[in-house]
């Protein structure tokens, strides 16, 4: 999918903007970069691949200023340089935009584009500012109104203020971590032309990702680290394959989709009719959603972030309020508390590991213990049987490969990916009738992907009846049995995955039907949607 | 050079307690620094501090009998805490605990020459409960309203003081004075020099039940925590809200709940002080125990047997400063003690990073002694 269009001039690739040699970083406990070297040239985008825990952020944070490494050096055009901290490294024309925003939501686009700079001194005149903001905007091809306030906007137009906030300090080298892990599909394509013109601009782009079929799209070489060190140095992304690519990830052959059995279908576990129900905000995010699930099949819900599908998971799993009708195995459970809908054998797998699925400052084994915990054999009557309990916990950590030092060490210090294992085992071990999974490979690495497909796979054999929420079209393509497109908070079209036509979900993933006609009358782009 | 503060991703498992210690002692070294700034020799006063509070068995009984009240308002105190319940309260508890357990012997509830074995349980259960109803109030106020509930037991506790106020001088009162007869033998907690006719080497300590129902309380509150499922709630909602909500738990519930049993703990502290020590009510039987105990429920994170620590250490300050001229100097330490514990904090959640601004050679150049 590399874009033949833009010209990667070859001399342009031979000055290296940004080098970094030998770095060496620990933590306690982890050493995070083993001897990492990076050369990023200028006017290319360099993709820095790698497992969760093999060291990328480290690297780019050591990049950008935030982290100081215990040994190595940074060269930039050549020179060495030294980075304090991140404003060093942005004066030197170094900027990363991270996973998590650090915008104000109450602050317009500009204000906080200019926010921390020494001018405008006193007196806020945002006015040149603003005309600055939009004229990059502009050239970049980054739509954002730049007096709109930033919690307006979607979560693909606050990464586009990020950006805007490092163009506008003149960086010449932008670190991107994971910047495709929050963006709808339609977004990863207006960031990756964005990027495309800032490197045809003369900038340099480094982009951490997971994601090997992005990588492949829009790098042009590719790093590969795997435990702190480089597996592969500046590969041209031309030659190279996902396949390839994974194997020096992971450092043994991956299957990237796993093997589907034919569904043996049961009987409708989940039957959801004409749900309404209001977001955060008391918004309408539900209007009459319906659908149904049966025993052994895995239905995936197709939708961009903020049509419905997060209220649904709650809704369901009785976290949030609703009106209308939904059955598990016939029996109404709407608006049953949440301890209801976990007897009724509900597992919920959060899009939130950390602040909802875990506890962090507790153990593995009171994390593992939590949906158990008032049922015999840990819970003897008032009292949690301890030695029980530890002895699951041990079961589970050794059947899931949980990895981590002690069953009593604290869940915050585990890795995203074991997180997710033990959050998976503790829903998956009770043997649920249905599992609403919500984003369960968000941000994991392609080994922890795969292995969560496989535990929902081996509960669909067993007959669960399985609804995926995620925004990763291809992980449904690749293990549900039927998709449900959302929009607006209802249903608007279910297919089986074999027979599904990408292009139409699509389509109906960004307003129906109508758009495809509108799109054909008007023969023309879309205009920017004003926000 | 630069000064940074860097969040710790690990935290070793000494460095908690480790740092309590060292605040403990960079307090007792400033308060020593204040001292002789005042023109006082801190060695002398410490000395006699420790003198005063632990030189023998008899000031040590005096010591733990300080403690107590401190004991049960601390625990109070910690198992709210544990679950983010910010129970300012323990004051206007314990002595509504008072009051209830005054009420048993002064409306009178059992009738005259009832044997203590039945007055004393009475009492535990009557102070006990009107404490619980006064952690009710805010517990309630913020399960069903979200009102917050530092300002609802903050402020419950000036009503408490007026409503002990209008029994001492009012319908208890002892022929005008501020103070309510004493109570008779039978509702006296017994004291250790109560058996000294038998055991002649207790003569003369003041050591009551109330401190044996403070290590009691002390282990029931470990067990509850770490072995009841009530207790694994409680932690998780400490922990994280949204996490026990999805858990199904109960969160409303369990806020009157804990702050009910927060309130029963404070409550009992209030009848172990009238009936262990004071022996009648009166308006001022607390010097601030309630208050005393939050730092003191900081100062033993939150854990039931460092609570007990911590009481023992600021039951023998205040003792001390009946010794100590000017009393506020263990006051004062106290306040110290406590600033100590807050910027020790800092450090248990942050590293400190010294940089120099000027590029060094090796990047091992920074300490400086």
């Amino acid at each position: 999918m590399t874009d033949p269009d833009v010209p990667v001039a070859a001399g342009l690739l031979e000055a290296n903007a940004l080098e970094a040699r030998g770095i060496v970083k620990a933590f306690p406990g982890v050493l995070a970069n083993d001897g990492v070297s990076l050369d990023l040239g200028v006017g290319e985008v360099h993709a820095v691949l790698g497992e969760n825990g093999a060291g990328k952020s480290t690297l780019m944070n050591i990049l950008a200023g935030l982290y100081r490494p215990d040994s190595g050096e940074i060269l930039l055009d050549g020179q060495p340089v030294e980075f304090n901290s991140p404003r060093d490294a942005i004066e030197a024309g170094v900027g990363m935009v991270h996973q998590h925003f650090t915008l104000v939501p109450s602050q317009t686009v500009t204000e906080n584009v200019i926010l921390g700079l020494a001018s405008p001194r006193f007196l806020l005149r945002t006015g040149r500012a603003e005309a600055e903001v939009g004229r990059l905007a502009k050239q970049f091809g980054l739509r954002v109104d730049p007096g709109a306030k930033i919690w307006q906007l979607s979560v693909g137009e606050q990464q586009r203020v990020e950006i805007l906030k490092l163009l506008y300090r003149g960086a010449r080298i932008l670190i991107m971590d994971e910047p495709t892990a929050v963006l709808a599909p339609q977004e990863i394509d207006e960031l990756f032309r964005t990027l495309r013109s800032m490197t045809a601009d003369g900038r340099s782009v480094a982009f951490i990702s997971h994601k090997l079929g992005e990588v492949l799209a829009i790098a042009d070489r590719i790093t590969v680290m795997r435990r702190g060190k480089v597996t592969a140095a500046g590969m041209p992304a031309a030659g190279s394959t996902r396949a390839g690519l994974a194997r020096l990830m992971v450092g043994r052959e991956v299957i990237e989709t796993v093997e589907r059995t034919p569904a043996r279908l049961g009987d409708t576990v989940l039957e959801v009719s004409d749900v309404d129900a209001v977001n955060d905000r008391e918004l309408p995010a539900l209007r009459g959603t319906s659908f149904t699930i049966r025993s052994g099949e895995i239905v995936g819900i197709a939708a961009i972030a903020g049509n419905g599908q997060s209220e649904l998971a709650e809704v369901i799993t009785g976290l949030r309020a609703c009106s209308g009708r939904i059955r598990i195995n016939g029996r109404d459970i709407a608006n049953a508390s949440a301890r209801q809908a976990i007897r009724h054998g509900i597992a919920h797998i959060p899009e939130d590991r950390t602040g909802v699925g875990s506890a962090p400052n507790l153990s593995v084994v009171d994390n593992l213990i939590m949906k158990s915990y008032r049922t015999p054999p840990i819970a003897q009557g008032w009292l949690v049987d301890t030695v029980r309990a530890r002895g699951v916990a041990e079961a589970m950590r050794e059947r899931y490969a949980i990895a981590t030092p002690s069953i009593d060490t604290e869940a915050r210090l585990l890795s995203g990916g074991n997180l997710q294992r033990l959050i998976l085992a503790r829903e998956i071990e009770s043997e649920p009738d249905l599992i609403i999974a919500v984003q369960p490979t968000r941000g994991l690495d392609v080994g922890a992907i795969e292995s969560v497909h496989r535990l929902l796979m081996a509960r669909r054999a067993g007959g669960a009846a399985i609804l995926l929420i995620t925004e990763e079209l291809d992980e449904i393509m690749s293990i549900a049995d039927r998709v449900d497109v959302m929009y607006e908070g209802r249903v608007v079209g279910s297919f089986p995955v074999d027979s599904a036509d990408i292009e139409r979900i699509g389509l109906l993933m960004t307003g129906g039907e109508d758009a495809v006609a509108d799109a054909a009358a008007e023969a023309a782009p879309a205009g920017g949607d004003a926000p | 050079m630069t000064i940074r503060l860097e969040p710790r991703m690990w935290t070793p498992r000494w460095l908690s307690p480790l740092t309590t210690i060292g605040a403990v002692v960079v307090a007792l070294f400033i308060s020593a620094l204040i001292l002789a700034f005042v023109g006082g020799d801190p060695v002398r006063a410490y000395l006699h501090i420790a003198n005063a509070a632990f030189g023998d068995v008899g000031v040590l009984s005096d010591t733990l009998v300080k403690a107590t009240p401190l004991i049960l308002t601390g625990l109070a105190c910690a198992l709210a805490f544990r679950m983010r319940l910010w129970n300012i309260g323990a004051e206007g508890q314990f002595l509504l605990g008072a009051w209830g357990a005054s009420a048993i012997v002064l409306a009178p509830t059992l009738p005259p020459g009832t044997p203590a074995i039945v007055v004393i349980p009475a009492m535990m259960v009557a102070g006990a409960f009107a404490g619980g109803v006064w952690g009710f109030i805010p517990g309630i106020l913020k399960a069903r309203l979200g009102v917050n509930e530092i300002i609802t037991s903050l402020m419950l506790n000036y009503v408490a003081l007026f409503w002990i106020q209008y029994w001492v001088f009012g319908p208890w009162s002892e022929g005008g004075f501020q103070q309510t007869e004493q109570f008779p033998r039978e509702a006296w907690l017994p004291r250790l020099t109560d058996v000294a006719t038998a055991v002649p080497a207790f003569s003369g300590l003041t050591i009551h039940l109330g401190f044996l129902f403070g290590l009691l309380a002390a282990t029931l509150m470990w067990f509850l925590l770490n072995r009841t499922r009530a207790g694994y709630e409680i932690r998780l909602i400490g922990d994280s809200p949204r996490a026990a909500r999805y858990a199904g738990i109960d969160i409303k519930r369990a806020i009157i709940v804990v702050f009910v049993i927060s309130g029963a703990l404070a409550g009992l502290a209030g009848m172990s002080e009238v009936g262990g020590v004071v022996h009648r009510l009166q308006d001022r039987i607390s010097p601030g125990y309630g208050y005393t105990a939050i730092i003191i429920a900081y100062l033993a994170h939150f854990g039931p047997f460092r609570v007990v620590i911590a009481s023992v250490l600021f039951g023998a300050l205040i003792l001390a400063g009946r010794e100590i001229q000017p009393s506020g100097v263990p006051a004062m330490i106290q306040g110290v003690i406590l600033f100590s514990l807050i910027a020790g904090d800092t450090l248990v959640r942050y590293r400190i990073r010294i940089d120099r601004r000027q590029p060094s050679t090796a990047p091992t150049t920074t300490s400086r002694a």
